[in-house]
């Protein structure tokens, strides 16, 4: 059953991702250092299916994708915060990492308590207290993106119909 | 309801005659930019889209900045990678290690000519938010973003809504840009302007040069804002001359102003008159304290770092170079002096000012991003200590986790050098003529109107 790894308000991608390991952009040699400046057990403790819980603003600072990549690369399946920082936000879609913005779980859940994310309905629960929570829904436009498999799909639309460049969405 | 500055840009970017906050739009780009680290997987990107040319040669920039010159081999793979990109793509802006135009990108984007008023810029890269003093729309994203731009030349945006930050008042001895945005960020958080553009406002914006709006622009990512814009007037109008001139000459840009009835989340006050130096202690840039208090805690430092995006301009260093002519950096203590561009370098050998950094004890490294995000060129050791007039000072930032990092402007900087110890200029007795001098002749167009001006991409 996937555990929870509880942090605090504003964890930066310098933390998420040292900028020393910045040298590679391979999944594998970033997920090797994930959180080490935080949380040096971090990468022995964590296993595939966990979920990051964190306060406000987490992913804040620098616009580093290594950083959603490394969190995903490590086995985290999803990150649930009060609050995510902007750049952090778009990266994490884009690189295929479930993000879930639900306040009234963070300092619900304790470090190592079992938890289950279901990001396509919103859904956490904390088995190990019995309390559940939905988090807030993506707005249509962005849940879209991610139904199509990212980024990538969407621009390739885009690129097939040029008049999509400006506009409402 | 009304728009705000940012919002009109976006609006008009998107072909629409208003938007609100929370809308989801598509917007032409003017200019994308990624850098050696950010560039490499957006290059990935684009090719995945199956693009099979960028949308511009002209409006795509890439830099080799941050691990640049080469740190290791990797590195050098990476500046290869996109070094080969940007000669197949034809792309006008990429400029080699040593051209005069080289640099770190929110450096050379400015000093090219490249944002003007109206713009909308989009880079990968956290700190592209500085091109906001020239009264663009400029904001980070990540190298998936930059990628798709690459081949599209718009993106979506989630239109965001504002803070007002009215500045008053002529700044008080020794006020630098890095103070206002400092005390800024002290004021209203990490995450005070989550989501949301922070426009500057007041009488106050007319004292503060094109450098100080560049400092405190590029800052605004550190209170979690999307953009940080400035005001457009004569001081925007004398760079562009000197850095854009087809632009200028054609009036090829657009002034935007906020409605009166804009609608502001939150509305800040900063008097530049009350404003003591601030320092922003480890391990967040919200940790401002007045220099008075801080330098109380008798903080004994080991390295201090002078340059970066965020205080690596021309003016910047010419203030550090001044206040350094005669005195010599304690012993015991690194004091780096790294030129935020290639232009910046030549220019202070030129001038002469090399020489006091020289005399002074200096070490000074090509321009490179290196010490500021920990990567090389001055990386601190477990417990070590630095004054840096960087733009972060989160836990291991700079190197080791246990090392420990303050933020300031360029005049605790010199005078934390000089004197081994956090503390400020007054107490250093760095001299205030040669500041009130530097100011006066950095204020609007003034020295910074000698750069170099490229031909503008429009």
């Amino acid at each position: 059953m996937p555990r929870a790894h509880v942090y605090g308000d504003h964890v930066d991608t310098d933390v998420i991702i040292p900028a020393r390991y910045l040298n590679t952009a391979a999944p594998a040699e970033l997920a090797r250092h994930c959180m080490e400046d935080i949380d040096a057990a971090f990468i022995d403790r964590v296993r595939p299916g966990d979920i990051v819980f964190a306060g406000e603003n987490f992913g804040c600072g620098s616009s580093r994708e290594h950083a959603p990549v490394a969190l995903r690369a490590s086995g985290v399946a999803a990150v649930v915060a009060a609050s995510f920082a902007r750049i952090f936000y778009r990266n994490a879609l884009n690189v295929g990492l479930a993000i879930l913005e639900c306040p009234e779980a963070v300092g619900r859940v304790s470090p190592g308590d079992e938890v289950e994310v279901v990001p396509a309905s919103g859904r956490i629960a904390n088995l190990t207290t019995g309390e559940s929570w939905i988090a807030k829904a993506f707005p249509a436009f962005i849940q879209g993106i991610i139904e199509q498999g990212g980024l990538v799909p969407y621009t390739q639309a885009k690129l097939a119909t040029p008049d999509r460049e400006a506009g409402h969405v | 309801m009304g728009m705000t500055q940012s919002q009109k840009i976006l609006a008009r970017h998107a072909d629409l005659a208003t938007v609100a906050a929370g809308d989801l739009i598509e917007a032409r780009l003017d200019l994308v930019l990624a850098n050696d680290i950010t560039g490499p997987p957006a290059i990935e990107v684009f090719r995945q889209t199956g693009a099979t040319r960028v949308f511009d040669p002209g409006r795509v920039l890439l830099t080799p900045s941050h691990f640049a010159p080469n740190k290791d081999i990797k590195s050098a793979e990476h500046c290869r990678l996109m070094r080969d990109f940007a000669a197949a793509e034809t792309l006008e802006h990429y400029y080699e290690l040593g051209e005069e135009r080289a640099g770190i990108e929110h450096v050379i984007v400015p000093e090219l000519g490249l944002a003007a008023p109206g713009d909308l810029i989009i880079g990968a890269d956290s700190h592209t938010c500085t091109d906001g003093a020239l009264a663009a729309f400029a904001t980070g994203v990540g190298s998936t973003d930059l990628g798709c731009a690459m081949a599209t030349g718009s993106t979506w945006f989630r239109v965001p809504d504002a803070l007002a930050v009215e500045l008053v008042g002529e700044p008080a001895p020794w006020i630098t840009g890095k103070d206002v945005i400092l005390e800024l960020i002290r004021l209203i958080g990490v995450d005070g302007a989550l989501y949301a553009s922070l426009e500057f406002q007041g009488e106050g914006v007319a004292a503060l040069s094109m450098t100080d709006r560049l400092t405190i622009c590029n800052m605004g990512i550190e209170a979690g804002a999307k953009n940080a814009i400035m005001p457009a007037d004569q001081v925007t109008l004398d760079w562009l001359r000197r850095h854009a001139p087809a632009r200028h000459a054609a009036s090829d840009f657009v002034i935007e102003t906020a409605d009166p009835d804009a609608r502001y989340r939150r509305r800040v006050r900063i008097d530049l008159s009350r404003l003591e130096p601030v320092v922003a202690w480890p391990s967040l840039p919200a940790n401002g304290r007045s220099i008075s208090a801080s330098a109380a805690e008798n903080v004994a430092i080991d390295q201090v770092v002078i340059g970066s995006c965020t205080n690596g301009r021309y003016a910047d260093l010419a203030l550090a170079a001044r206040l350094l002519r005669g005195r010599r950096v304690a012993r015991g203590l690194r004091c780096l002096v790294i030129p935020g561009a290639q232009s910046v370098w030549n220019r202070l050998l030129a001038d002469g000012l090399m020489q006091d950094f020289v005399a002074a004890g200096c070490i000074v490294s090509p321009p490179t991003c290196g010490p500021c995000l920990g990567g090389h060129m001055g990386v601190l050791a477990a417990g070590e200590t630095c004054v840096s007039t960087t733009n972060r000072n989160f836990v291991g930032r700079m190197g080791h986790p246990e090392s420990r990092v303050w933020l300031a402007g360029v005049p605790v900087a010199v005078a934390s050098a000089v004197t081994g110890r956090l503390t400020g200029p007054v107490e250093a007795e760095l001299d205030p003529a040669a500041f009130s001098e530097l100011r006066a002749a950095t204020s609007g167009a003034g020295l910074e109107g000698l750069m170099p001006a490229a031909k503008g991409v429009h």
